[in-house]
């Protein structure tokens, strides 16, 4: 008797725990299974009949050819540049905006927030005119029209993970600072910078990995003449060329794995608290 | 020019934040190697003060001179004092060692170089690493925490976060420490052993400690003079001894230490009167002044009823541990008392107070203040045993009384409050009490037992029959024993509640 109650008892109480399966449903439907899709695609090819079968030929194809591998280099350098333009633009910003003298009621932080409320394709395609207007169009500087759009379209995702930061600054470790002899410059590189640094690795996160996969701005603002690795990527899937774009997309995904881990090595333990995030 | 000897010299420093007046007129001489304290509740600008000396706020008038030069507005980073914080504002990316190396790495100090063609001249350079390591290791070792060099700040406890904050501004050699309520954040016990590590230290170092806390215990302790501080205005400087035996004012006795303090009158040479009885005093005022008279409760003694000079009875007793706590009903007064032997609660006692240990402190009469007033059931407010007709609805903005001569308020809400025996201070301006020889014309009676010209008036103490007086300025002429009625109008009753108005709301 006493069994068959602690069964029924256990079937119909509910844990804590079972609040997790839908997110784990979500996980294995929209993230692993894809992933796993990515992989076999990647390392197999197919016969003609449809049968698939191991093969190293998108790996063999992707790093013998001089033009992926150029590409590759070239969005790296796109997403470097555009995180370095993005931090420099966007810290000085971000440290205006969290001085309450400065921005009073918060109405400034939203000038800068509401580019994003407007549908991104169009933005970018009135990014473009009003660059061919000033003159600057994808036919005669297609790095700086692109690097204009990326800066222009990645700014917001920068100043909000280090405004997060920089209004939870602890101010009295900043007096502290000028109390032990530090100058305002030293104050900075010495307590602000490192106190902040939570912020911007979440802001270059943000904005490195993004920049490579994207392809919509290269394409509309260079007008086609700069190739990202995302342009690729998407080149190859509609091109029907399945295992090659699988594979790069396999690239992405290791390169996204070894940032995440080179972020990881700079906030850790306490300084995680203090993290700014986006979302 | 005058040569100085105090270290840190205020004088008239004014500060305002926003319009309000937070440290007015301060004026304070620190002696080399002196430990001060600045002791003051909450809110009454002594964190402010320390922070104009360290910088981070500027006068808005009056000097600030450190060595006889004037700091007033030097930056933080020039001036040769350091701080430790009340939250200790540790650097919390950097470890124990480089949290207390900091000051030392951004220091330059001159060194005579000689260059390549063989000249020698001063140039300002960085500590060496090793310099630095054995300061370091030096400060750590002066605060007990040798061998934590390598830890992370966050893994700390309370009590060592606070030494490497101390350890941290004391490295530099400041000229003074100041330290903002450093031990606030420490339980009780860690906080006594601070306090004798901090007065060791002192004694140790010889730098001059400047020390900000609202515990008096903490000032007592530790200080070498202790400077109390009210609504920005200092109300005494003194040693500890100085400032809790013979306190300036009421203000400053009943922030140092428990003690009794009650309304008195002198009533002849050395005597003076307050709970109901007539003492003797060592301080001569003028007969008939009203005084503030502070009592400690260690100097309360308790005897048989009969040899008291005046009996109350025990309405409560606490085990204090080394002694007993009594609170003693001397009449409608509470006198609070010591004493090492067990008494019963309702027992009748007498109090005894020797005449030294009466303290009696000038009062400053502006306005005449009745702490016991309570409101009666038609709405009235009785001060003594007289009731005076009186404005309720002001006791709460927007409100209206049910009915004329009603306890009931109505507030803006609608909310109902219920007035009746609510107890309430009651205060009256000097110049808003009318005299008058009809009895019938004022609320209360009494007969005038001072009478003082002042300048252009005359200002007359009226004692009514249970003991309370009516300080009034007149400009007519009375003689001291006539008889008065004494007429205050309506409106002229100001009124606060001892209690928060919503605990008398009603369902």
């Amino acid at each position: 008797m006493a069994r068959a109650y602690s069964k029924t008892k256990r079937f119909f109480s509910f844990k804590r725990k079972y609040l997790c399966i839908p997110y784990s449903v979500f996980l294995i439907l929209f993230v692993i299974i894809p992933i796993f899709i990515i992989l076999v695609y990647a390392f197999t090819g197919s016969t003609e009949d449809g049968a698939l079968y191991f093969s190293f030929d998108a790996f063999t194809s992707f790093f013998t050819s001089p033009t992926k591998i150029n590409i590759l280099v070239v969005s790296l350098f796109v997403g470097m540049l555009n995180t370095i333009i993005c931090l420099l633009i966007g810290y000085p910003v971000a440290y205006l905006l969290a001085n309450s003298k400065v921005n009073k009621n918060k109405i400034l932080v939203l000038l800068f927030i509401m580019p994003m409320w407007i549908n991104f394709v169009l933005r970018t395609g009135a990014t473009r005119d009003v660059l061919s207007w000033m003159g600057i169009n994808g036919g005669n500087h297609p790095y700086l029209a692109t690097m204009i759009g990326m800066v222009y379209n990645y700014l917001p995702f920068t100043i909000l993970p280090l405004y997060t930061t920089m209004i939870k600054l602890d101010k009295s470790q900043l007096e502290a600072a000028s109390d032990l002899g530090a100058n305002s410059f030293n104050v900075f590189l010495h307590n602000t910078l490192p106190q902040s640094l939570p912020g911007i690795v979440s802001a270059s996160e943000m904005v490195f990995m993004p920049t490579l996969s994207s392809y919509v701005i290269s394409d509309t603002l260079s007008e086609g003449k700069i190739t990202l690795f995302g342009n690729i990527i998407y080149l190859n899937f509609s091109q029907s060329q399945w295992n090659e774009g699988s594979f790069m997309a396999f690239v992405m995904l290791i390169l996204v794995g070894i940032s995440m881990l080179v972020s990881r090595h700079f906030d850790r333990g306490e300084q995680s608290e203090r993290r700014g995030t986006l979302w | 020019m005058e040569q100085n000897s105090a270290i840190i010299s205020l004088s008239h420093v004014k500060k305002i934040f926003d319009g309000t007046t937070v440290v007015e007129d301060f004026n304070l001489d620190v002696k080399p190697g002196e430990f001060i304290t600045i002791l003051g509740p909450s809110g009454c600008g002594k964190t402010t003060t320390l922070r104009m000396i360290a910088g981070f706020e500027l006068p808005s008038e009056g000097k600030i001179l450190l060595n006889g030069e004037d700091i007033s507005y030097l930056p933080p980073y020039k001036r040769p004092v350091n701080t430790v914080f009340q939250h200790y504002a540790l650097f919390a990316h950097l470890d124990v060692y480089d949290n207390v190396a900091f000051g030392l790495k951004m220091k330059k100090v001159p060194v005579e170089v000689t260059d390549r063609k063989g000249n020698k001249k001063i140039k300002m350079k960085h500590l060496s690493i090793k310099e630095i390591d054995a300061k370091v290791s030096r400060a750590l070792s002066i605060v007990d925490l040798d061998e934590m060099e390598d830890r992370d700040v966050s893994t700390l406890s309370g009590g060592q976060q606070q030494r490497v904050a101390i350890a941290r501004a004391i490295v530099n050699e400041p000229k003074v420490l100041l330290l903002d309520e450093p031990l606030s954040a420490l339980d009780h016990k860690m906080r006594k052993d601070m306090q004798i590590e901090l007065k060791q230290m002192h004694k140790k170092l010889g730098i001059t400690f400047f020390y900000v806390t609202h515990d008096q215990e903490e000032a007592l302790t530790m200080s070498d003079r202790i400077v109390v501080m009210k609504d920005g205005v200092i109300q005494q400087v003194g040693t500890p001894e100085e400032i809790y035996n013979e306190p300036i004012n009421a203000f400053v006795a009943d922030f140092i230490g428990e003690s009794n303090i009650y309304n008195g009158t002198m009533i002849g040479k050395k005597k003076v009167r307050f709970i109901g009885a007539n003492w003797d005093c060592v301080d001569d005022f003028p007969l008939n002044e009203k005084v503030d008279i502070v009592v400690r409760p260690e100097d309360v003694l308790m005897v048989e009823p009969e040899k008291g000079t005046t009996v109350g009875v025990i309405s409560s007793k606490i085990f204090k541990g080394v002694h007993y706590e009594f609170i003693v009903n001397v009449g409608k007064n509470e006198v609070l008392c010591r004493d090492t032997h067990d008494h019963e609660v309702g027992a009748k006692v007498g109090i005894v107070v020797e005449k030294e240990n009466i303290q009696i402190m000038h009062k400053e009469l502006s306005v005449n203040q009745y702490t016991d007033a309570y409101i009666n059931s038609n709405g009235q407010v009785v001060i003594g045993e007289d009731p005076f007709d009186a404005d309720l609805t002001k006791l709460l903005p927007g409100s209206h009384l049910e009915d004329e001569g009603s306890t009931i308020l109505i507030g803006p809400n609608g909310k109902h409050y219920d007035l009746n025996d609510a107890e309430v201070v009651a205060e009256i301006d000097l110049d808003k009490i009318e005299l008058s020889d009809d009895l019938s014309k004022g609320q209360a009676q009494g007969t005038i037992i001072q009478s003082v010209w002042i300048g252009d008036h005359y200002q007359y103490i009226v004692r009514t029959d249970d003991e309370e007086d009516y300080v009034v300025n007149s400009p007519f002429t009375w003689n001291e024993n006539d008889i008065v009625s004494v007429a205050v109008e309506k409106e002229d009753i100001k009124l606060r509640l001892k209690t928060p108005i919503e605990e008398l709301a009603r369902e």
